[in-house]
């Protein structure tokens, strides 16, 4: 769903508001291959500090699914650049697995990661996102087993996301060696494009990750703790962050 | 494992190892000669198992209805039912070469069964708590450090016992190689629900043994109150097979579940996700989980634990809520009449047993679970009783 290697961005929809948010969409989509919105939730338990404030901002300022998907389809007026929508089940669930991602693809969403679905709960929304031709995301950590990351190969329609360490969402001084472990082992085995997150937060993190040999590396948290810094001024601050991080790519 | 469509393991992909390497262990212990003589040998010579089935005779005549009979929990050593699940956990992380325990706490009683069960084993312990509650249970975090543990104030989302289990969830992640998550009640991802259930069953086993020795025959209604749910499950599983026994769990109605004020996620919940499990949640309509209220700590959790749910949806056991005015009323006439402190919790079950007592036949039988003693409550039930003294 994208050309390599590339830089996935996230932010989290709604944060600081959702007008800004379309802002910082379309200052993200000069600089990156595939955005990943946020949809904001109550408990965002895999998530670091800096998401987990970003949610909590995002739902004071009242944001709803509802507004999420408008973001998208809004979005989709300027750029045919890929969003993936990244969501706890809650609202999934809640909403009905079926109405959320056909109206997350009316809206014109490419894919999504559900962080707290793994494979063996996923029966129902595989065969909802195939129907609906939605993209899947599953992730793999550096303690998933060959077997089971062949699975998760099979069920990724769109990208494997690799977990570089073991722990939460969040900006880190350096990579962890078990990045690269799982990254070597996730060649070998998978037949998606690899994706590699958490913790990468510099030009020197994207440009080591692929010469490894991703395909795509994902930066959230350092993103996002600069609309935390900045609020709805956070363009320029931004873009310059985005300039850092696409220089990676280049060697 | 499943409760019908309830449970499963709703997590991140990096906790599905070591939860496959914990049911792994459980299975291979729970039925271990050593390891049950073991337990066994704690509940009794530790924690003080088993505990008396005693009839409150006094509290019976007055409401002239069926007999009540309380299980005492309170006696425990902690002051409640937590230590059963605490110690069994505590030495299932020992025999996994697990070093270190982390547990999430409200009120903070789960917190000290842990801190205790980690000074008995050698083990470290860290206990996630609210910032809110740290505040509100001074003497319960004293308590724990005393004993040893760690308390870490949680400051992130609503600052309570929800969000105590995230950061619990987010250490464990990033520690399970050497970190056991001791969970405290009936919540969480399989296996959680059924190995608690397990450690806390042997309420009921001995409430059946005793009810039979004394009466000769079953109880006609189990009453527990249910927060995440493990006492209830504890003294309801080893009846659920006697169609004959009415089980009643009581959740914390609040200021009035039309208040909005209230903990009661069977009675007004939807169905939903969280904390691994599939279960019953307080929430909206976009499954934003709501936070909650109850005068006892213990039961304000937006959450149940799955099998409940499954209870109920099967319609073996029934749920209702009582509210905090109840449950205090409760408590000051259970200290009057039997001269027991009922934890605020265990208030609720007796709330509603006492109601049910009075227009039921004298010689039926109701057991009510006392889960745990009051002294930990003194402050807040002063507070309450001071701002209406008419009810001392």
């Amino acid at each position: 769903m994208f050309r390599k290697p590339a830089l996935i961005t996230f932010i989290t929809a709604g944060d600081p508001n959702v007008k800004a948010t379309l802002d910082f969409m379309l200052t993200l989509d000069k600089y990156s291959d595939v955005i990943e919105l946020g949809i904001p939730f109550s408990d965002p338990m895999a998530d670091g500090k800096a998401i987990q404030k970003a949610n909590v901002r995002a739902l004071k300022a009242g944001t709803r699914v509802r507004d999420v998907f408008n973001l998208v389809r809004e979005f989709r007026e300027y750029s045919d650049t890929p969003v993936v929508l990244m969501t706890y089940y809650n609202p999934v669930y809640r909403r009905g697995v079926e109405r959320f991602v056909a109206e997350a693809k009316e809206n014109g969403a490419n894919a999504m990661i559900v962080v707290d679905l793994p494979l063996e709960e996923a029966g129902e929304y595989l065969n909802v996102c195939e129907k609906y031709d939605m993209g899947t995301v599953f992730l793999a950590a550096p303690n998933t087993p060959d077997d089971r990351l062949r699975m998760i190969d099979e069920a990724s329609s769109a990208f494997v996301y690799l977990i570089s360490l073991y722990g939460t969402t969040g900006a880190r001084e350096k990579l962890s060696q078990l990045a690269f472990d799982l990254l070597k082992r996730a060649k070998r085995i998978c037949s998606k494009p690899l994706a590699v997150g958490f913790g990468v937060s510099k030009a020197e993190h994207v440009r080591e990750l692929v010469k490894a040999g991703a395909d795509g590396v994902v930066v959230g948290s350092a993103i996002v703790d600069i609309i935390g810094k900045y609020g709805e001024d956070a363009i320029d601050p931004l873009e310059e962050k985005l300039k850092e991080l696409r220089s990676g790519l280049i060697f | 494992m499943k409760f019908g469509e309830f449970g499963g393991q709703f997590v991140p992909e990096v906790l599905i190892p070591p939860l496959k390497e914990l049911e792994k262990a459980y299975n291979e212990l729970k039925d271990d000669e050593e390891f049950k003589s073991e337990l066994d040998y704690y509940l009794r010579n530790y924690a003080g198992r088993p505990t008396p089935l005693y009839f409150a005779k006094n509290l019976t005549e007055k409401l002239g209805g069926a007999k009540i009979y309380l299980k005492r929990e309170d006696l425990l050593h902690s002051g409640a039912h937590k230590i059963n699940n605490t110690i069994g956990q505590a030495l299932l992380a020992k025999k996994m070469g697990k070093n270190r325990l982390i547990a999430e706490t409200g009120a903070g009683q789960h917190g000290v069964a842990t801190a205790i069960a980690g000074a008995l084993l050698g083990l470290k312990v860290e206990v996630y708590m609210g910032a809110e509650d740290v505040e509100r249970q001074k003497m319960n975090v004293f308590r724990m450090k005393l004993l040893g543990a760690e308390v870490i104030p949680v400051h992130s989302g609503s600052k309570t016992l929800k969000d105590a289990i995230n950061e619990a969830l987010r250490d464990w992640v990033a520690t399970f190689e050497y970190t056991h998550y001791l969970i405290g009640s009936v919540v969480g991802p399989h296996p959680y629900p059924t190995m608690v259930r397990d450690f806390q069953s042997v309420i009921g086993r001995e409430t059946k043994r005793q009810i039979l020795e004394i009466e000769g025959a079953l109880p006609d209604v189990i009453v527990a109150c249910v927060g995440g749910g493990s006492n209830a499950i504890g003294i309801f599983h080893p009846f659920i097979e006697d169609r004959s026994v009415r089980l009643i769990g009581v959740e914390a109605a609040g200021k009035g579940i039309e208040t909005g004020k209230h903990s009661a996620s069977l009675c007004a919940g939807e169905k939903g996700v969280l904390h691994g499990m599939l279960s019953y949640f307080l929430q909206d309509e976009d499954g934003q989980i709501a936070t909650t209220h109850s005068i006892a700590a213990g039961l304000d959790y937006p959450g149940v634990g799955p099998e409940h749910a499954w209870l109920k949806e099967s319609g073996r056991a029934e749920y209702v809520a009582v509210t905090d005015d109840q449950a205090l009323k409760a408590f000051v006439e259970l200290s009057k009449t039997e001269g027991i402190l009922p934890a605020l919790e265990s208030a609720h079950a007796l709330a509603y047993a006492m109601e049910i007592a009075k227009e039921m036949s004298k010689d039926e039988i109701v057991v009510v679970n006392l889960s745990g003693r009051g002294d930990k409550d003194l402050g807040i039930v002063m507070e309450a009783l001071t701002c209406s003294a008419s009810r001392l």
